[in-house]
């Protein structure tokens, strides 16, 4: 292993490295990121590796498991370069073919690209694909480029650059670039990076302590994880060049538990980085000292918020508490701690290196940058998404989404994980910002980001996102503790056919209770999937109250289900398949369910050809 | 004390020191502010959320607790409005859930005009009557045995003895029991013996009237710290006052 020296000597050797990859003609790259290592890339990238073998392409052909590529849902993905070819959904059926075909002759094969909803039309390159079309990806570009357990791929493309170029600027003026970036923290809070950065610096103590937060407890949001899986040297990179600016010895990553494989790159990054001189003592010989200490979390939502997750680290409960004073001044058993969330760590390295003008240039006056979206729900695509600043939120959900699942209508957007906020259809020309959303009731969060269609109860919604904070607060404060499980209550109240007005005003009130009095960021912003739908979607919960109906059809005590003897043709395919035995009919004659019975677990509407099967 | 920060409550101009806090102060300055999860002796943790004041900061006031806020000079504190009142009410509302056996949360609940609370009590809260201030968690642990600890979080959030094992540190103390604003740990004394947590614990009595000193396990602990030596806990403290005021008596006459 090379010892970098300095930041000429780095340069050397990305030279060096670039002209040995040039020997290879093309480039095979299999994305191993948990998606699609779930979906079996482990096996394709075998399969592909004994392809080459048995073909003696080993010097033309170079095969690279990268990070994940974002678009999860279509895995196993497989990437060809030259050419930028994508195939989904690729099984170890199709290696030979592949190795064959695209490989030795450069065909490329139909039936595994991607294609459009209709499937009328194929897009044979990865920039032709809608969903990526419409990206900006500043951070997650290197994701489908690198391997994430190679230093020298991370080198190659431009690895470690901004740091030498840090060390040449100096603390003050890498300082100054992040402030006049406009980075805000990817976290939730969107405090501006280099301000906190400044205040943590210009304390008076000696010794102070880097964080990197990766505790993402958001449901359904997965931004951190796979740029710790995909890219880890650039989170790396990015803290070295904070503990330049801030003069901290010593740096932490909190992963949670749940992240094995972050944790396993994550190790193997930092172990490769200590044999290269690029942690350690004396960097650069720059006299800089700085090394990176991974800490495991167990899995707690509330250790996401910084004072909790600065007591776990400390070895304590997890729990937060008051502010001020705040890390930068006093955290890490008690030194001035600054800490920050990957995506923010991440965005580091490309603004030192490419200036902050540059970087000011993408997204909005107050909110610059890309931020990268968890992109689930009912849409067409799902999967990672970086985008711009201020891009509307139809165009995310529909350019980039490709819309809504079986031509249903869109009812919402939750975004900023579940203590965020649900937005209707008619916001969703909003610019998506963090100002913004706060204005409209919801927030940027750390970036999920979850569509729902008309088949959503708004009223069910709010209950669910409760269910998961009343058992993931912390349970210090009264307000969130108690308040969250009698609001819970209240909820269930509605969508059970017991509540009233009264129990509208009851929930109002002890919102505002929660809001008003709870100590920390989560406590108070736990009831906004409560607010946010009652602002919205106030008429679904009044027909809950006041109608007792469920209009989409969700709730179980509030619907029935019954078939139209016009539509039915008598095929029993729903008598056959009801788990109660609700349902009545002989052949060709019209069935009928007994409400006695049916448990409402909707098989026989998602059985019924003629669409005779209604919920009411 | 060195008193060099000036500030100000319910625009009353008061000077206070460095690291105090609003609740301590405000209530030397004569202001009642109510609070369940307070004691003098222990870091205080906002956890009952029932001290509530507003701190004026700018144009805008923000609802804060007072038992954790640091004074900062220029400060100012209002303790009473109708906004604090109303959160107050619907906080104890709440800990009325937890807590409905408790006669010191319903009386303050009723000045502040609830006595029928609204919300359903909260079920499977153990100990009965907790409403998870933590005091007695903090206060064993000051008094350096960590016989009792938090368990779990949100709403399976519990106060008991680590992993629910019989503790090996609990000595019978009964401090635990003396901070619960609620009185809802469970202790039972005999002249022989106390029963707390699970645990039966023998007395050391007096050698001169038999009454109960201290748990054996309470003399070990005070002997292996304090350095008094055991003969110092032969007698109890009202059988040494009679002693010291018989030689007292002696000397004069």
């Amino acid at each position: 292993m090379v010892v970098i020296k300095n930041a000429e000597h780095l340069e050397d050797w990305r030279t060096e490295l670039l002209v040995k990859t040039t020997s290879h003609r093309k480039s095979i790259s299999v994305c191993t990121g948990t998606g699609c290592m779930a979906l079996g890339s482990h096996k394709i990238l075998e399969a592909l590796r004994a392809e080459i073998e048995h073909h003696n392409l080993d010097a033309e052909v170079e095969l690279r498991p990268t990070g994940c590529h974002g678009f999860c849902e279509r895995g196993p993905l497989v990437l060809l370069r030259p050419g930028n070819i994508l195939y989904q959904r690729v099984q170890p059926g199709d290696i030979a073919e592949i190795i064959s075909k695209s490989v030795m002759s450069d065909e490329i094969i139909d039936r595994l690209l991607v294609t459009s909803e209709d499937g009328k039309e194929k897009y044979p390159t990865e920039s032709d694909i809608p969903f990526y079309r419409h990206q900006q990806r500043l951070i997650l570009k290197n994701n489908g480029l690198i391997n994430p357990n190679s230093l020298e791929d991370y080198i190659q493309n431009g690895g470690y650059r901004a740091f030498g170029k840090a060390l040449q600027m100096g603390a003050e003026r890498v300082l100054d670039q992040i402030i006049r970036s406009g980075l805000r923290g990817r976290g939730g809070g969107g405090f501006p990076t280099g301000k906190k950065w400044e205040i943590c610096r210009s304390t008076k103590e000696r010794e102070r302590y880097l964080i990197c937060n990766a505790d993402e407890g958001d449901p359904g949001a997965f931004m951190d994880r796979s740029v710790l899986e995909g890219n880890p040297h650039c989170v790396i990179e990015g803290m070295l060049i904070g503990a330049l600016v801030i003069g901290a010895q010593v740096g932490f990553v909190y992963v949670r538990q749940e992240y094995p494989l972050a944790v396993e790159r994550l190790n193997h990054a930092l172990t490769q980085a200590r044999n290269c001189g690029l942690l350690g003592k004396d960097i650069f010989t720059s006299g800089l000292n700085f090394d990176i200490q991974v800490h495991r979390g167990g899995g707690a939502f509330v250790c996401g918020e910084e004072s909790a997750l600065i007591a776990s680290i400390e070895g304590r409960r997890g729990v937060p508490r008051k502010r001020p004073p705040y890390p930068a001044v006093s955290g890490l058993w008690g030194r001035p701690t600054n800490i920050n969330n990957v995506e923010t760590w991440a965005n580091i390295p490309p603004i030192v290196d490419q200036g902050s003008d540059w970087y000011a240039s993408i997204g909005t006056e107050s909110s610059r940058g890309t931020k990268i979206f968890s992109l689930v729900g009912k849409v067409n695509n799902t999967g990672l998404v970086e985008v711009p600043m201020g891009m509307s939120l139809r165009s995310i959900v529909y350019d980039i989404g490709g819309g809504i699942r079986n031509h249903k209508k869109l009812k919402a957007v939750q975004t900023g994980g579940p203590s965020g906020g649900c937005l209707p259809e008619e916001k969703l020309d909003i610019p998506v910002d963090f100002d913004t959303l706060v204005r409209e009731g919801a927030m940027m969060g750390s970036g999920g980001m979850i569509v729902m269609d008309e088949d959503t109860c708004m009223v069910d919604v709010a209950r669910y996102f409760l269910r998961f904070l009343k058992s993931e607060s912390c349970g210090n404060c009264t307000s969130c503790r108690d308040g969250l499980i009698v609001l819970h209550q209240l909820l269930t109240d509605i969508t059970e056919g017991r509540g009233n007005q009264q129990t509208l005003q009851t929930i109002q009130n002890l919102a505002a209770t929660i809001r008003a009095t709870s100590l920390c960021a989560l406590g108070r912003t736990s009831v906004n999937p409560v607010l946010s739908t009652l602002r919205y979607f106030y008429n679904e919960y009044l027909e809950h109250t006041q109608n007792k109906r469920c209009p989409a059809g969700v709730c179980k005590a509030l619907i029935h289900y019954s078939i139209d003897p016009d539509l039915c043709n008598g095929c029993t395919l729903c008598v056959k398949h009801c788990p109660s035995k609700a349902i009545e009919g002989q052949k060709k004659q019209v069935h009928t369910i007994d409400s006695e019975l049916c448990i409402k677990c909707n098989a026989c509407r998602d059985v019924c050809k003629q669409h005779a099967v209604s919920v009411q | 004390m060195e008193m060099t920060i000036q500030i100000k409550i319910n625009q009353m101009t008061i000077a206070v020191s460095e690291g105090q806090f609003v609740l301590e102060v405000a209530r030397n300055a004569g202001f009642d502010i109510p609070s369940l999860c307070h004691h003098d002796a222990v870091e205080p943790i906002g956890a009952c959320r029932i001290c509530l004041v507003e701190q004026k900061i700018g144009h805008e006031s923000v609802l804060t607790t007072a038992c954790n806020l640091v004074v900062q000079e220029g400060m100012e504190i209002f303790t009473d409005s109708a906004e604090i009142r109303a959160h107050r009410a619907a906080n104890l509302e709440l800990l009325l859930a937890r807590a409905p056996g408790s006669k010191k949360l319903r009386e303050l609940a009723s000045k502040y005009g609830i006595n029928e609370p609204r919300h359903p009590p909260i079920q499977d809260n153990y100990p009965k009557d907790c409403i998870l201030c933590e005091l007695c968690v903090r206060v064993c642990s000051n008094l350096g045995h960590k016989a009792l600890a938090v368990l779990g979080r949100g709403d399976r959030k519990r106060i008991g003895l680590p992993f629910n094992q019989p503790s090996e540190t609990c000595v019978g103390c009964g401090s635990c029991r003396s901070v619960c604003p609620t009185d809802c740990i469970f202790m039972r004394d005999t002249p022989e013996t106390r029963t707390i947590w699970g645990k039966t614990h023998r007395f050391v009595t007096c050698k001169q009237c038999s009454a109960p000193i201290m748990t054996y396990e309470h003399r070990a602990f005070a002997v292996a710290n304090n350095g008094l030596g055991e003969d110092y806990y032969d007698v109890c403290e009202s059988c040494k006052q009679v002693a010291a005021s018989r030689r007292f008596a002696s000397v004069v006459w």
